[in-house]
């Protein structure tokens, strides 16, 4: 896959909306099998980052490398076929479907099946159906949904609704996971649960994650490197006993001088 | 959907049946006993309703998936409905097709040209995309009311009869089982690609259409599909409209068509295939009603006939008014409700 064991690399990555400065000169990397978090103080352009790898956002300035395609040439539907997938920070789930059929949604671009064989349904359609229900169903065994399968996610309340995010987005079948604070308002029990999801999905499925989050104990524990942003720019980068001695880190988020 | 006690999953194709229980499948053959015998118990103007209810039940059909699905909203599928409608009259009187021909041809050419339509969804949603279809309302009315060779401009044209081999429909008798023959095959049809990969993909551009984009749905395909399916189906309503008035004429197809084709959309219960069907039921049964009651009040009271008359309106608007307040998700998901709470009848758990 990539070289050297990257599997993601993010060069001088430049974004601007207008005169506002969101990225500048970003570069990281993402290993191939490692936990990168990215921390900053809020505004700081994480976001921002994770949209530009999904191709929502269009950086000026540099490219971001998967698998000898610049990603940021490539179209947002594309980018999820090649296998890169995400959860978001404001929950972003189809309000109108269930759980099942959230997740079922995901799995469209697994789906082969054409036109003609949705107007007929059965045959074609209703095998394919079936094999990516199966599929599905052992990602709510995973993540404990079993009871808020056939419930519309509009319902559910903000924690459940972040773990059939998570779902939605194993659906995909991810070769690499991007992980918008998804823990964000969660008491601990819930974030524990969450962490829990997060590394048993790493372990079991052998995929890097990217994980964007502000609970720093959380983000010391489950990351093996963290990229530190800071006003648009990568200010360091490093295992997490390496960040936590940092003087710049410290200075962003307890401001210094 | 909860399903009744004692019913249970044993696999996942029974679990994504759309029949379930013994009750389903014994109120089903009902029904369509029902709808197949009805014009033999029927009185003429009845048949005559259902006629137009049949056909108005595929085009909003058409317009749920587009709008209730898909949530690209239009204002302007009457328009479309009258591109089938023509084109049936047009392939029928002046090229002599049968019109078992001409009509999926007015499905074809109404989706085609939706789709053209379609392509503004591409960059504008919401209220935007409500004015751009609003101009498909007009320039497509504006043009078969000038293109006077061809479709016979404000004079209109008369459009032959449909045969089937030796057979004439030409009583609304015969005319009734083939508006609902296909009616049948378009909600049918509409079922299935709801609860297909299309369906889902038409909901989640239509709840999130930034996150749908992310999560691999192309928005390019799938708006434009909807807009194909959209205005297939209006294209299908109007050529099935097109042999049953046998005349057509432009001011047949307004905006007002458009906006009755949004309001039984909406009160049927946006975004499920009971909706459309409810909705012009509904409708069409309330206004027989009012006609039917203001009638009987005018020839009770000749003085206030015209007061009267008036009235007429303004019980039907109240209607629905008074309906959407309390039930503004539509008749579909009151229903669904009432299935609910009558299967966990008396344990209400």
């Amino acid at each position: 896959m990539g070289e050297n064991g990257i599997k993601l690399r993010a060069e001088n990555i430049n974004l601007s909306f207008g005169g506002v400065e969101a990225l500048i000169d970003v570069s990281f990397e993402l290993r191939e099998h490692e936990i990168l978090a990215i921390i900053g103080p809020n505004g700081a352009g994480k976001t921002s980052l994770l949209n530009c790898i999904n191709g929502f956002y269009r950086p000026q300035k540099g490219r971001i490398m998967y698998e000898g395609y610049d990603l940021t040439k490539v179209s947002s539907h594309k980018i999820a076929k090649m296998g890169l997938s995400r959860t978001f920070q404001n929950i972003a789930l189809y309000t109108g479907l269930s759980t099942l059929d959230n997740l079922m949604a995901a799995r469209n671009i697994r789906m082969r099946y054409n036109v003609f064989a949705a107007i007929l349904y059965f045959g074609w359609a209703h095998r394919e159906e079936m094999k990516h229900r199966r599929v599905i169903e052992d990602i709510i065994e995973f993540l404990e949904m079993e009871s808020i399968r056939k419930k519309p996610v509009g319902m559910l309340p903000y924690g459940q609704r972040k773990r059939v995010e998570l779902g939605r987005a194993l659906a995909l079948e991810p070769k690499v996971l991007l992980l918008d604070e998804p823990m964000a308002g969660m008491n601990v029990e819930e974030k524990e649960d969450m962490a829990r999801f997060i590394l048993d999905t790493y372990e079991l499925k052998k995929i890097p994650v990217i994980i964007i989050e502000h609970d720093m104990g959380l983000v010391m524990d489950i990351a093996d490197r963290i990229v530190v942003l800071d006003f648009g720019r990568k200010i360091a980068e490093g295992t997490p006993d390496e960040i936590l001695a940092n003087h710049a880190v410290i200075n962003a988020y307890l401001g210094g001088e | 959907m909860r399903l009744p006690c004692g019913i249970i999953n044993k696999s996942y194709s029974q679990d994504t049946a759309i029949v379930r229980t013994n009750l389903q499948w014994l109120l089903l053959v009902l029904a369509l006993i029902t709808l197949f015998t009805f014009p033999y118990w029927a009185s003429p103007h009845w048949i005559s309703v259902m006629i137009g209810v049949w056909i108005s039940i595929i085009g909003v059909m058409g317009l749920t998936l587009l709008t209730g699905y898909a949530g690209q909203l239009s204002l302007g599928h009457m328009a479309f409905v009258a591109i089938g409608a023509y084109t049936v009259a047009i392939l029928m009187s002046d090229l002599n097709w049968p019109f078992w021909a001409a009509l999926p041809c007015a499905g074809m050419i109404s989706g085609c040209i939706g789709v053209i339509f379609g392509l503004p969804s591409l960059r504008i949603k919401g209220f935007y995309l409500v004015i751009a279809t609003l101009a498909a309302q007009f320039i497509i009315v504006h043009i078969i009311s000038r293109w006077d060779s061809l479709t016979g401009g404000v004079f209109g044209l008369s459009v032959p009869k449909v045969t089937l081999g030796g057979f004439e429909f030409k009583s609304d008798f015969s005319y009734y089982f083939l508006a609902m023959i296909f009616a049948l095959i378009a909600i049918l049809i509409a079922k299935n690609l709801s609860r297909s990969r299309i369906g889902r993909s038409w909901i989640a551009i239509r709840d999130n259409d930034i996150a749908a984009e992310i999560m691999g749905v192309d928005p390019f395909k799938y708006k434009l599909l909807a807009f194909f399916f959209g205005c297939f189906f209006a294209g299908i309503a109007g050529g099935l409209w097109a042999p049953y008035l046998r005349y057509l004429t432009p001011e047949q197809f307004t905006l007002m068509g458009s906006v009755w084709y949004l309001g039984y959309m909406v009160i049927g219960g946006m975004g499920s295939i009971m909706g459309p069907i409810a909705g012009v039921i509904f409708i069409t049964i309330l206004d027989e009603f009012t006609a039917e009651m203001v009638t009987d009040l005018a020839t009770g009271s000749p003085v206030f006939a015209g007061f009267v008359q008036a009235s007429r309106y303004i019980v039907f608007g109240l209607a629905i008014i008074l309906f959407l307040i309390f039930e503004p998700r539509g008749i579909a998901h009151r229903w669904e409700r009432i299935k609910n709470s009558y299967r966990l009848w008396p344990f209400s758990y």
